[in-house]
């Protein structure tokens, strides 16, 4: 018995499952390295490597009829599903027999070699790149001046040919807190029939577009007739509703939800709640519009409305005119 | 049965296989470096053909979406569906839609083949930004991002974002209910950015939502200026890749200064080579049987119809997911405002990938471990590591699940509000328990290394010649760490060694050499 022992000699040292416990520990290269890579799975077995071969073989056969098929499902009209099964097939095939060539019948398994020298260079080579650098950096160091100016000059130069980024779309102007409803414009339905507000049940509800731009993304709004329910009118807002026996009747509110600019389409009658479907923002519709839930933080803004002299529902001004805030989601100068 | 006929066989296969090589080394002097390409060697193991899968279906995106392009049209001009010929959408017929709507539809039914061609171009989208996160985590989990890997790390995540925006722009291009909607979304977070939003999407629109500038720009950005980035960065990430060698995991054999796997030519290539045909079957069986995106379902955009069950493609779900669960925040001073969207929409996702980006350098720090590394860390053995990527899949997790709170809350029958409120809570909760239960995890999985009965109790016990038998290893306490001196090993034991270690093999044989006693000695 020796007293001592090479760590690398106790059994626990090969044990797999160490590996890793301690990057810095070197690890035992007592494996033989096996660098006779000309070795193949099958090698001296012609049975086995027969059977590999017709393995491959048979693969590759799926492939064939998978093509043919292929063809066959192109001509008669390409039928989804066929023609996946039929690419699948194709492809699946072909990679089969591709791993199985490689694992039975080719050789290069498990060699091991050198990485070299961690992708460092040698001292002189770094040395050399930065006297090589240097060759041009010093002189430039040397003159400071023209340095300045250069960085001056690129700047400015920058920015000039930053402008031809200023033709990809026009200032944002006023139009950001105006949509295209206006004193007298009337609401129209999807397919530009204007509305009368009997043709609108209680809790009925309706989009409706202003009729002179109807493809307007920010005005459409929703008309809902609460009937009698009891809604909350501020001073400012006394006359913005279509009042029906003497009751709240018609409001008009905003469809564009304030959080993220989705409709907020979903209406459930019994509680008077809108609820946007994009991230479920949800509004009470009795309470000014006030957001009850979700990540939204403004209430809908409300559009005044009137009925012209032909009884069809029009807005007395646009949302923002009116002294409610701008339609839709929010923005820097918003305030 | 080498015969001689076979080896001359093998000299003229040689000698035309050099006709070749010679003609091309003749001009380029290439034969140097061509041997040292098919020599190369590549470690093997599961884990690191998830970025092949991610390059294979990139591979396939590319062929499909060069199809696709031949008969898409990148117009938001209104047309009425009225197609002259072949098959028709009847629900569709008179329906107002754009250009690029029509033609998307048109894909689907007129063109053969066209539909199989969509979906597998989908399809291989989400498996490509599947593999990307698979990707990502295994390089996080097991430290390959450390020195001196940090440039790929960092390149690793810039293609991720642009492919995710790559993804996102291929979404919208069809121009249908659900991407439009999308688009609505993204228009609102970008109009929140604070001194520039309206700017920026007055440039990237071309004016308000929704214009008509939008969809050819987006054609123009999703087919050349984000695949140029995407085959740029790649093959920086390959070259890379190349260059350093590829990381392996510690084992028999494998230091920090060798490699050990199969050679490029022909193990890894052809089996590179079958890996990309089985992606593709994968991708094209889904594309045949699992519907996916059907727009004609979804029918044409119109800024003032959603339909409920609005959700991004999957690798965006956490961003819409943050989107949903954030608090109703909104700061207005001064008559200005940062709006809601900005914060969950771009703050967060920003935060989360500046530490991501930073990490390499985090880590360093953590462990004052600033050497480069070409073996790879088991996950087990860096807790505090594990348990940051755990919390941050599990955060990942349940905000891709709060972009589904509609759809959850009607399977389950509750109130979404329900749904968000838990969502919210969880968010907090869960990362923190993660991160627990994988340190702890960590650190049992570790004792469970060093626990007796995963070790050879009493170590070894040799016979020698003489008939005396000898115990080598400690009985009670005998990692390789700790062993005694006077452990023991008697004179045999250098023999016996060696006999063993040749009786072990390769590699993953010698596990059961371990607790052999050596009978046969």
């Amino acid at each position: 018995m020796t007293d001592t022992i090479d760590e690398k000699q106790t059994p626990f040292a090969r044990n797999p499952r160490h590996f890793g416990i301690d990057p810095g520990e070197p690890w035992p290269d007592d494996v033989p390295m096996d660098q006779d890579d000309t070795r193949w799975r099958y090698q001296g077995d012609p049975k086995g490597a027969k059977k590999a071969e017709r393995r491959i073989a048979a693969a590759w056969t799926v492939t064939l009829l998978a093509s043919i098929g292929l063809a066959a499902v192109y001509v008669d009209g390409a039928n989804n599903q066929l023609a996946g099964l039929c690419w699948g097939l194709a492809f699946g095939g072909l990679g089969v027999g591709l791993i199985l060539w490689a694992r039975d019948l080719m050789p290069g398994h498990d060699v091991i070699a050198s990485r070299g020298h961690h992708n460092v260079s040698s001292e002189a080579d770094r040395i050399a790149v930065a006297e090589s650098l240097g060759r041009g950096l010093d002189p430039m160091a040397r003159r400071p001046f023209l340095l300045k100016m250069l960085g001056a000059v690129g700047g400015v130069f920058g920015l000039a040919i930053a402008f031809p980024i200023a033709s990809l779309g026009p200032r944002p102007h006023r139009n950001l807190y105006q949509t295209a409803w206006g004193k007298g414009v009337r609401a129209v339905t999807q397919d530009g029939t204007p509305i009368r507000p009997s043709e609108l049940p209680v809790n009925g509800i309706l989009t409706v577009f202003p009729e002179t731009n109807p493809s307007d993304a920010l005005s459409p709004t929703l008309l809902i007739n609460l009937g009698d329910a009891d809604y909350d009118t501020p001073p400012e807002r006394v006359g913005w509703n279509i009042p029906i026996d003497g009751k709240t009747g018609i409001v008009a509110i905003s469809k564009i939800c304030t959080h993220a600019g989705c409709p907020a389409s979903l209406y459930n009658v019994v509680t008077h709640q809108l609820v946007c479907p994009c991230h479920y923002s949800t509004f009470d519709v009795l309470h000014l519009c006030q957001p009850i839930f979700g990540p939204a933080s403004r209430g809908l803004p409300q559009l005044p409305i009137a009925v012209d002299a032909q009884g069809f529902i029009v807005a007395q001004a646009d949302y923002s005119r009116a002294g409610g805030a701008p339609v839709g989601p929010g923005f820097w100068n918003r305030g | 049965m080498s015969t001689t006929e076979e080896r001359i066989a093998a000299q003229k296969r040689l000698r035309a296989t050099r006709a070749g090589t010679d003609t091309i080394d003749e001009r380029l002097g290439s034969s140097k470096f061509l041997t040292s390409v098919l020599d190369k060697i590549f470690p093997d193991h599961w884990s690191f053909m998830v970025g092949e899968i991610a390059m294979d279906s990139l591979i396939v995106l590319i062929i499909t979406g060069i199809y696709l392009a031949l008969f898409y049209v990148p117009s938001s001009k209104e047309v009425v569906y009225a197609p002259t010929s072949g098959h028709v959408y009847i629900p569709l017929v008179g329906q107002k839609m754009s250009e690029a709507y029509q033609s998307v539809i048109n894909i689907s039914f007129n063109v053969r083949f066209g539909l199989i061609m969509r979906q597998a171009h989908h399809w291989a989208a989400l498996i490509f930004l599947a593999a990307v996160f698979f990707h990502m985590a295994r390089i996080f989990f097991t430290g390959a991002f450390r020195k001196p890997r940090e440039i790929n790390w960092i390149i690793g995540l810039l293609l991720w974002q642009i492919v995710a925006l790559e993804g996102f722009t291929g979404y919208s291009l069809p121009d249908d209910l659900l991407s439009g909607t999308g688009l609505r979304v993204i228009y609102s977070i970008i109009e929140s950015i604070p001194f520039v939003g309206t700017w920026l999407v007055y440039a990237l629109w071309g004016g308000r939502f929704p214009g008509t500038s939008l969809i050819p720009r987006l054609f123009v950005v999703h087919e050349f200026l984000f695949p140029l980035l995407i085959i740029g960065l790649l093959t920086a990430h390959l070259m890379i890749l190349w260059h350093q060698k590829h990381t392996d995991f510690p084992g028999p054999g494998k230091t920090e200064t060798n490699i050990r796997g199969s050679r490029i030519w022909p193990q890894y290539a052809l089996k590179a080579g079958g890996l990309m045909m089985l992606v593709s079957s994968v991708i094209f069986l889904l594309a045949g049987f699992v519907q996916i995106n059907p727009v004609w379902i979804y029918g044409p955009y119109q800024p003032y119809t959603v339909s409920a069950g609005a959700q991004p493609d999957w690798y965006l779900g956490w961003q819409d997911g943050a989107v949903r669960l954030w608090p109703h925040w909104e700061f207005r001073s001064f008559g200005h405002e940062i709006a809601n969207p900005f914060f969950p929409g771009l703050l967060l996702p920003g935060i989360l990938l500046g530490i991501m980006f930073a990490w390499p350098w985090i880590d360093k720090k953590i462990y004052k471990d600033y050497r480069a590394h070409n073996l790879l860390d088991r996950p087990r053995d860096k807790p505090f590591r594990t348990g940051v990527g755990a919390a941050a899949v599990t955060l990942f997790s349940l905000l891709t699940m709060a972009s589904g709170t509609d759809i959850i809350a009607n399977n389950l029958h509750v109130s979404y509000e329900a749904i968000v409120v838990a969502l919210d809570y969880l968010v907090i909760i869960g990362p923190v328990v993660a991160f627990i239960i994988a340190y702890k995890a960590c650190q049992r999985l570790q004792e469970v290394d060093f626990h007796p009965i995963q070790r050879p109790v009493g170590g070894v016990i040799y016979r020698t010649p003489d008939g005396g038998y000898h115990t080598v290893g400690d009985v009670h306490h005998g990692p390789s760490h700790d062993v005694p001196a006077d452990a023991g090993a008697s004179h045999g034991s250098g023999e016996h060694g060696s006999g063993e270690h040749g009786s072990g093999g390769a590699g993953r044989d010698s596990e059961k050499s371990v607790p052999a006693p050596s009978a046969g000695d």
